[in-house]
């Protein structure tokens, strides 16, 4: 399902002195099954953006798309809530949701709030038990007795129970181990090919950025500066700077080399693009002295 | 939630917002106390003079002021009602049954009408004006006395400054909660009194047990940081009382013995 901006702003708190404009006329397009990655400084707006392509919150100005579905300022709630069960949502620490007193019904939640039976629900909670990767035998145990990643583990599960199209992920592996983020990752990578899912991905680690989007928005100040694929954004690694923003290790790398005489054609993203053009240097190299 | 301006601190630099926060407690205290002895116009003249003057110096828009008044407008008016439908005395208008419309009860009613205004624009003025940090030192310094008497002040005050500085922390937790729970389906405007009681379960369990995990952290860090409890420490901000406090008090202290002055003599 695409998702569409049409100059969108929001405002928080409109008329009084706390007023503050969040998004300045955004028009943008997340496209059907696309993989997204949104950069930006903190405080530049990814988390009210996040909150429109959901309409938990809904813009001051402007009109988005949700499917064929228009939210304006005028959309009244009623019609909201199905939306919500094509858009899952998982939130920064996700686990502070978790409230029931078992995992199997925190995760089937969800799914009965949009009128599964209780029988679907706790099928389904099964099933998305084993989809994180998750033992059986802690569906009867109280969500707060886990540990801090299973924990995150189960709220996200509680999200992908809804069984939604668009699935929009805030920094999702935020204080997680490096084991941890490379599950969660591949998990999420996984189920965006087999389910067909257009996933949003708002996050600092520019290793994901590069290994999984196909599509990169920056925000600043509430404004998009810029949009295009993963190549396209990082190869300007000093205007990323200047945004306060990384690049990938391994570009950072090849831009080092870059200052010390040696050539890309374009800077390498991944580990793997920097070993195949370094190997090719040698290559080279090793021609010209024959 | 959002619209709500009363309780809030508007950081700003004028006369006011420099006072000593004890200063502005105990005057607003002392404003509050005096209107109600007023019991004629040229007293509640006075005294609106007071305020006005106490929020030109603050340099706050008075548009905020209004915007303060106008949630409990409906209070106010509900009173004005009740007192100009059963006040008695004076000369009688209307009456029927147990309802009667005179003189003086209408005359009560405008009373009410302004004594309500004056203590709301007074009290907003405190709040807008003082930071809710300065306001518990402010408490903390004025209850010093009460040691004498074992009430423990100390805590008291450190209560009151952790839970003043959480409030905002815990309202973003709140909307984010509710966000998370609206995004799994859950439609918090809808339903009936035992549907939307059940609703609110799903907001609260997170939210308490955040708030015990905080509570946890915070007292861990404290002590990590060799906190020991109130016995000899010492203090960061201090609270300095300065000519601009005593010009206030001295305003205000001339306004109650005027009012006193007008009404018992």
């Amino acid at each position: 399902m695409a998702i569409t901006f049409k100059e969108v702003s929001y405002i928080y708190q409109p008329d009084t002195p706390f007023e503050f404009q969040a998004l300045q006329k955004i028009t943008t397009q997340i496209k059907d099954e696309s993989f997204t990655a949104l950069i930006g400084h903190t405080g530049s707006g990814k988390s009210t953006f996040l909150q429109h392509l959901d309409a938990l919150l809904k813009p001051t100005s402007g009109t988005v798309l949700i499917g064929d579905t228009a939210i304006t300022h005028e959309t009244s709630n009623k019609h909201l809530r199905l939306l919500r069960k094509r858009v899952g949502i998982v939130f920064q620490f996700p686990e502070k949701q978790l409230f029931a007193d078992t995992v199997e019904k925190d995760i089937a939640f969800g799914p009965e709030n949009f009128g599964s039976s209780p029988e679907q629900a706790a099928q389904i909670a099964r099933q998305m038990l084993k989809l994180v990767k998750l033992p059986e035998d802690i569906l009867n145990r109280s969500p707060f007795e886990l540990s801090g990643g299973q924990m995150r583990r189960v709220a996200i599960a509680g999200v992908l129970a809804l069984q939604p199209e668009v699935l929009v992920l805030d920094e999702p592996t935020a204080g997680l181990d490096p084991k941890g983020r490379q599950e969660m990752m591949h998990l999420f990578a996984e189920l965006q090919k087999r389910e067909h899912l257009t996933i949003v991905l708002v996050t600092h680690q520019m290793e994901d950025v590069a290994n999984y989007a196909d599509q990169v928005i920056v925000m600043e100040h509430g404004k998009i500066v810029k949009e295009g694929t993963p190549r396209y954004v990082f190869a300007d690694v000093k205007w990323l700077r200047d945004k306060q923003l990384d690049v990938p290790a391994s570009t950072e790398f090849a831009f080092e080399m870059q200052k010390r005489g040696f050539l890309f054609d374009q800077l390498p993203l991944t580990e793997a693009e920097l070993a195949d053009d370094i190997a090719d240097m040698f290559k080279a190299r090793g021609k010209r002295n024959e | 939630m959002n619209k709500l301006l009363f309780g809030r601190y508007i950081p700003q630099e004028s006369f006011v917002h420099r006072m000593d926060p004890r200063a502005k407690l105990v005057l607003s205290f002392l404003y509050v106390i005096i209107i109600f002895f007023a019991n004629n116009w040229w007293i509640y003249a006075l005294m609106a003079i007071v305020a006005l003057l106490s929020i030109w110096a603050s340099k706050i828009k008075p548009k905020l002021f209004v915007e303060g008044v106008m949630p409990l407008i409906w209070i106010i008016v509900f009173t004005m009602v009740i007192q100009i439908f059963f006040g008695t005395g004076g000369q009688m208008y209307w009456h029927w049954g147990i309802f009667s419309i005179t003189s003086l009860g209408i005359l009560n009613a405008a009373y009410i009408f302004v004594r309500f205004t004056l203590i709301i624009l007074i009290s907003t003025l405190l709040t807008l004006s003082t930071s809710p940090i300065q306001l518990s030192d402010a408490i903390e310094s004025l209850l010093r006395p009460l040691t004498k008497l074992h009430f423990p002040v100390y805590e008291v005050a450190l209560m009151l400054s952790i839970a003043l500085r959480f409030v905002p922390t815990l309202m973003d937790e709140t909307e984010t909660i509710m966000n998370a729970q609206r995004a799994r389906g859950v439609d918090f405007g809808t339903g009936n009194l035992f549907t939307r009681i059940k609703k609110i379960i799903p907001i609260l369990i997170p939210l308490f047990v955040s708030a015990f995990n905080r509570a946890e952290d915070l007292a861990t860090a404290m002590e990590a940081r060799g906190y020991q409890g109130g016995n000899g420490r010492t203090k960061y901000r201090l609270l300095k009382w300065g000519i601009r406090d005593s010009i206030a008090t001295l305003v205000y202290l001339l306004m109650a013995v005027i009012v006193l002055a007008i009404r018992f003599l």
